[in-house]
């Protein structure tokens, strides 16, 4: 037993983040006036602030071995924070302009990011679940924020049912491999499986149960039910959220845990994750062609690139994870400025959402055009923008480890999706235009013209982000 | 190195820089500016050319590589760019770029009433001069065969110049199709020459001939050897760009384009390719004694057929044409009995006064506004004095009357047929003697109806005017070689000297005496081509200018065969029946089930079944949350399943 020394600082990014959430929750409070505005700024603050504190946090293990801090968790730290932070600045004007600005609402964001981040860091299944489940708790109220319109708060209620359900089989799997391992820590079970010659049943059994449960935080299929129904109900910021940072946490969780203890048996579930992989991808991508809302578009497209980021999962190697890593940075950008565009589609006041609304945008509105052009070329694969070399590193990966299926599927499977993706660029630019949009606030454009940008130069970025996902991916196979 | 080499190098590249200025930058730098740039590059050639030749007869006719660059290396294949420096090919670029400089200067006055710029017809111009000088210059097979295409290109593109004119399209495209047809063989030819000698330059090959000559190839079932293979196939290629016979179709159409490209087509850049090639390769077909019978028989069966389809046709310019097409057969002829110098012969001198009749035909086309037909024409003679001369100096060298170029190189031609004593040769003699009597009576015919007979459309004898001095001059200086370049030439081409004149370029199989033993033909058989060639004119000034109606009279009597002739033996006909309609059935067949049902419907097919498979996809996402929940029961079963099954 490695002498554990209690090192709080491990954990200080966590810390600030959630005593600066309470603080902003009773500074919201006490105020007299509306403080949404503040709060959110405050908010924001305490994302940057807490960004540095991950980049400048020590590595180890602490807490007597349920939190560790190494590059993995930072790289999947800040990715959580800047989907977060770009989600925030979406909602500011969203909830104003709707009439749900209140200052709970940044609050909860904090709250569930700092889920994020610890799941992130977790090295202990009971570590997992608890950053789970905060993150989770959080996002069901922000699913039902705009409670008194009833999508939104069928949303909240459809996520909280299942997410409850799918708690319950990850909480059961936990039990299962506690029960026949012995330990819950990731390095003791790490050890346990590499010495013992026969796996037990009941343990594999737990193992698959907790892939269920993160695959279902991940929408992947056929746990994905509940996306388009969610995606749509919920308020466009909060969407944009979700799709964001709990996804990169329950990817890291499933790389850190499949990579980590169960990397010892990874040909028995390598298939399973092969199978959820082609599953998604191939969803993804046919049921969003009938799709006439943008936002159940971006759903089975989100299922559909898990799909894709998984197949790094599937090559378990660390070529492969690092093809997920890099996957899901790419995917977080595009998200985001996909959602700064759907935010910015309002119409006198209300917030449209068909894609034939899109119509003629190219005309009267050439750069939120443009932006969601660049996007959904991204979204497809064409190089050079992002999602081109996000697919290469994946299907690289893949190939190289054997898997030829995988990625014969992920290639059909994109070009199935191409088509409902050139059909928003072929509204926008092709079709008669409609009225104008109302002109967006300047943070939404911000927001997609920055998205855009990273986007559209990703290859100027592709070296530092590469080499960062390089990083933290040779952590998971130490 | 000789001091000629450098000169034949700026010979052979200055038209492809004339073709470049003329062609890229003809728009900015204008049309005058082009036209002068194009020109001036081939009086530098034409010069250098000449430089080359007076060198190379002053050293004795060297044989030298000119080095230029490298072009393509893989494993143990090579093809250099060099330049070949032997009498052949100098004696050839001197020729070429003579006859085209001439051409070049005529079309600055033929193309006069041109609406639309000019620059692109003298690039056009300039590059098929370069593709000829590169394909005779060549070192190595794939060298010629760079040469070769360009020349099939540029013709393509000088043909349809007129690519307003839906004939013009087509003739270029049946000239383009009918010379790939030829090329595809040509091509198989050169892969088995590398095949069999694991090179495609010329040196090396024909250092190599001699050992491999028992080579054998299992084709059909039976054993062929592989010289006669490579040399048939080679033959067909030289067919196709030297339209002989099964292969001349596109040559009479190729009329479609301006008069001076016929010139250029007929004397010096493109029909002569195939008799240069085999004169090239005489180390190689000298021991190929079926490929030679071949060549005979072809040769001789499209010298007279030709002559026959020219005695009927009505076009001036086709008439011509198909006079190219019989001249052709004699020079193939000649190579066919060994005697390639004889051919060379004939083609230079043929250059001359075939350069010659088509720019004077042009210069009549040119007076009547673009008519063509003889039989619209007539007394131009005094009209166009000069053009009129230059004609008749012109049609008598064609005829091969004594003293003009056309006699020496035919009267040999014949004569060596005779002398070749097979069976294959006497059968060109006599066709070859038959050709010389209808060739006589066709030029006279043309003569007799555009210049001499009675005025028959007065209106357009009335508007005739002869051209000015940039057509007349090139045509003044062609007439003086048809005059004198047999006799000139004669000496060195076939005569006493031409042994040391060819140095080895030209090579004679040992045994094969037929050049020297001209000299020791019967007189009486020296004699049999000239008198038929004179009873022709006279036959053809009897039945044109004596009595008018006779030939009228002979086609109402033998109304069979004179449509067969004017229908040029029916083989258009026969082509679309066979190759042309089969191949659009082929064609369309592909289309309509190919393309239409399989290309087109199979991808709308899966687009409509992953449409319809979306929907029914999307119809399970009901909104039920109990639905969901199971689904992800049902799933979480699966994977269960799955796992324990395959684990």
């Amino acid at each position: 037993m490695p002498i554990v020394v209690m090192n709080w600082t491990l954990a200080l990014p966590e810390i600030v983040l959630s005593v600066s959430g309470l603080a902003i929750l009773v500074f919201g409070v006490l105020q007299r006036r509306d403080a949404t505005q503040l709060c959110s700024m405050l908010a924001l603050a305490a994302f940057v602030v807490t960004g540095f504190l991950v980049i400048a946090a020590p590595d180890g293990i602490g807490y007597n071995s349920v939190f560790v801090g190494d590059d993995f968790a930072r790289f999947m730290k800040i990715l959580s924070l800047i989907g977060a932070a770009l989600s925030l600045v979406l909602s500011i004007d969203y909830n104003r302009r709707e009439g749900i600005g209140r200052f709970e609402f940044p609050v909860l964001l904090l709250f569930s990011t700092v889920g994020t981040m610890v799941m992130a860091s977790s090295e202990n299944l009971m570590t997992l679940y608890i950053g789970l489940e905060l993150q989770s708790l959080a996002i069901y109220i922000l699913c039902a924020f705009d409670r008194d319109r009833l999508g939104s708060a069928e949303a909240g209620l459809k996520y909280f049912v299942l997410g409850s359900l799918a708690s319950g089989l990850l909480l059961y799997g936990v039990s299962l491999v506690f029960g026949f391992a012995g330990t819950m820590e990731y390095r003791g079970l790490q050890t346990a499986l590499a010495a013992s010659a026969e796996i037990p049943t009941g343990l594999v059994i737990g193992i698959v149960f907790i892939i269920v449960g993160l695959a279902f935080k991940v929408s992947a299929v056929p746990f994905h039910m509940w996306t388009p129904d969610v995606y749509q109900g919920a308020p466009p910021p909060v969407t944009s959220f979700m799709a964001g940072a709990p996804k990169i946490a329950a990817f890291a969780l499933l790389l850190r845990v499949m990579a980590g203890p169960f990397g010892a048996v990874s040909h028995q579930w390598q298939l399973l994750i092969e199978l959820i992989s082609m599953a998604s991808m191939l969803f993804g991508a046919l049921a969003a062609i009938p799709q006439t809302s943008i936002k159940r578009l971006m759903a089975y497209s989100s299922i559909g690139h898990m799909g894709y980021a998984l197949m790094g999962l599937a090559a378990a190697t660390p070529a492969g994870m690092r093809g997920t890593l890099v996957y899901l940075a790419v995917y977080l950008f595009m998200n985001a400025g996909s959602f700064a565009v759907i935010v910015a589609m309002r119409r006198r006041g209300r917030s449209v959402e068909r894609i034939a609304d899109l119509a003629g945008l190219g005309r009267t509105d050439p750069g939120l055009a443009l932006a969601m052009a660049v996007f959904m070329f991204s979204m497809i694969g064409v190089p050079p923008l992002s999602g081109f070399f996000g697919k290469l590193l994946v299907f690289s990966a893949a190939l190289q480890a054997g898997l030829p299926v995988l990625v014969v599927v992920g290639i059909v499977s994109s070009v199935i999706g191409a088509y409902y993706y050139l059909r928003v660029v072929k509204v926008m630019y092709f079709d008669a235009a409609a009225v104008a949009f109302d002109r967006p606030a300047a943070s939404v454009s911000l927001v997609s013209a920055s998205m855009g940008l990273v986007t559209g130069l990703f290859i100027l970025v592709l070296g530092p982000i590469s080499s960062a996902a390089q990083a933290a991916a040779s952590v998971l196979f130490r | 190195m000789n001091a000629a080499a450098p000169l034949f190098a700026v010979a052979v590249f200055a038209p492809l820089f004339g073709a470049i200025i003329a062609g890229l930058f003809g728009a900015s730098i204008g049309d005058r500016a082009a036209r002068a740039v194009s020109i001036g590059c081939m009086v530098l050639a034409t010069l250098c050319g000449l430089g080359a030749l007076a060198g190379a007869l002053m050293d004795g006719s060297p044989v030298l590589a000119v080095s230029v660059s490298d072009w393509i290396q893989a494993g143990g294949f090579r093809a250099p760019w060099t330049l070949r420096f032997d009498m052949l090919s100098v004696e050839m670029v001197a020729m070429v770029t003579l006859v085209s400089t001439l051409i070049h200067i005529y079309s600055v006055g033929y193309m006069s009433h041109e609406t639309s710029p000019v620059s692109r017809f003298f690039a056009y111009l300039s590059l098929f001069t370069f593709a000829m000088l590169m394909l005779v210059s060549s070192d190595n097979l794939i060298q010629l065969f760079f040469g070769w295409e360009g020349v099939g290109l540029a013709s393509y593109l000088l043909i349809g110049y007129w690519y307003d004119r839906p004939s013009a399209n087509a003739a270029a495209i049946k000239a383009f199709v009918v010379n790939r047809v030829a090329d595809l063989f040509f091509m198989v030819g050169i892969a088995l020459l590398f095949a069999q000698f694991g090179t495609v330059s010329y040196d090396n090959i024909f250092a190599l001939v001699p050992d491999h000559q028992a080579a054998m190839y299992h084709l059909f079932g039976t054993d062929m050897r592989a010289y006669e293979v490579i040399g048939v196939l080679l033959f067909i290629g030289a067919m196709g760009k030297s339209a002989q016979l099964f292969l001349h179709t596109w040559l009479p159409d190729a009329m479609e384009g301006p008069t001076p490209v016929s010139a250029l087509i007929h004397a010096a850049t493109m029909v002569t390719a195939g008799v240069f090639l085999l004169a090239r390769m005489s180390p190689l077909i000298e021991f190929a004694p079926v490929t030679k019978d071949l060549v005979v028989v072809i040769g001789a069966s499209t010298c007279f057929f030709a002559a026959t389809v020219g005695l009927v046709q009505p076009d001036i310019k086709r008439t011509i044409a198909y006079s190219t097409c019989s001249q052709l057969g004699y020079m193939f002829m000649a190579c066919g009995v060994g005697v390639y110098q004889a051919g060379m012969f004939h083609l230079t001198t043929h250059a001359f006064f075939k350069a010659l009749l088509f720019l004077g035909a042009g210069s009549v086309i040119h007076a009547l506004h673009d008519e063509q037909d003889m039989f619209r024409m007539g007394g131009l003679g005094r009209r166009l004095p000069v053009t009129c001369a230059v004609m008749w100096i012109g049609s008598l060298a064609l005829a091969g009357i004594p003293p003009f170029a056309g006699w020496w190189s035919k009267d040999a031609i014949i004569d060596a047929t005779f002398i070749a004593g097979t069976g294959p040769g006497y059968y060109g003699w006599v066709l070859g003697s038959i050709t010389a009597f209808l060739t006589a009576l066709y030029s006279g015919r043309l003569l007799f109806l555009v210049f001499h007979s009675r005025v028959r459309d007065a209106h357009l004898q009335e508007q005739a005017h002869e051209s000015g001095l940039v057509i007349l001059v090139p045509l003044v200086i062609l007439a003086c070689g048809a005059a004198f370049a047999g006799a000139a030439f004669a000496p060195w081409f076939i005569g006493g000297r031409q042994a040391g004149f060819w140095n080895g370029s030209i090579f004679n199989a040992p045994g094969n005496d037929v050049l020297a033993s001209l000299e020791q033909v019967p007189v009486l058989i020296t004699l049999v081509p000239t008198v038929l060639a004179l009873l022709g004119a006279g036959v053809a000034f009897y039945a044109y200018m004596v009595r008018p109606e006779l030939p009228a009279l002979l086609a109402a009597r033998h109304p069979g065969l004179y449509r067969f002739l004017l229908n040029k033996w029916y083989f258009d006909e026969l082509y679309d029946r066979i190759f042309v309609r089969p191949y659009e059935a082929v064609a369309r067949l592909f289309w309509h089930v190919g393309e239409e049902d399989i290309a087109e419907g199979v991808p709308g097919s899966i687009g409509r079944l992953t449409s319809g498979g979306s929907v029914q996809l999307v119809r399970i996402q009901t909104g039920s949350i109990a639905v969901y929940a199971f689904t992800m029961l049902i799933g979480l079963v699966v994977l269960i399943s799955t796992f324990l099954v395959f684990r």
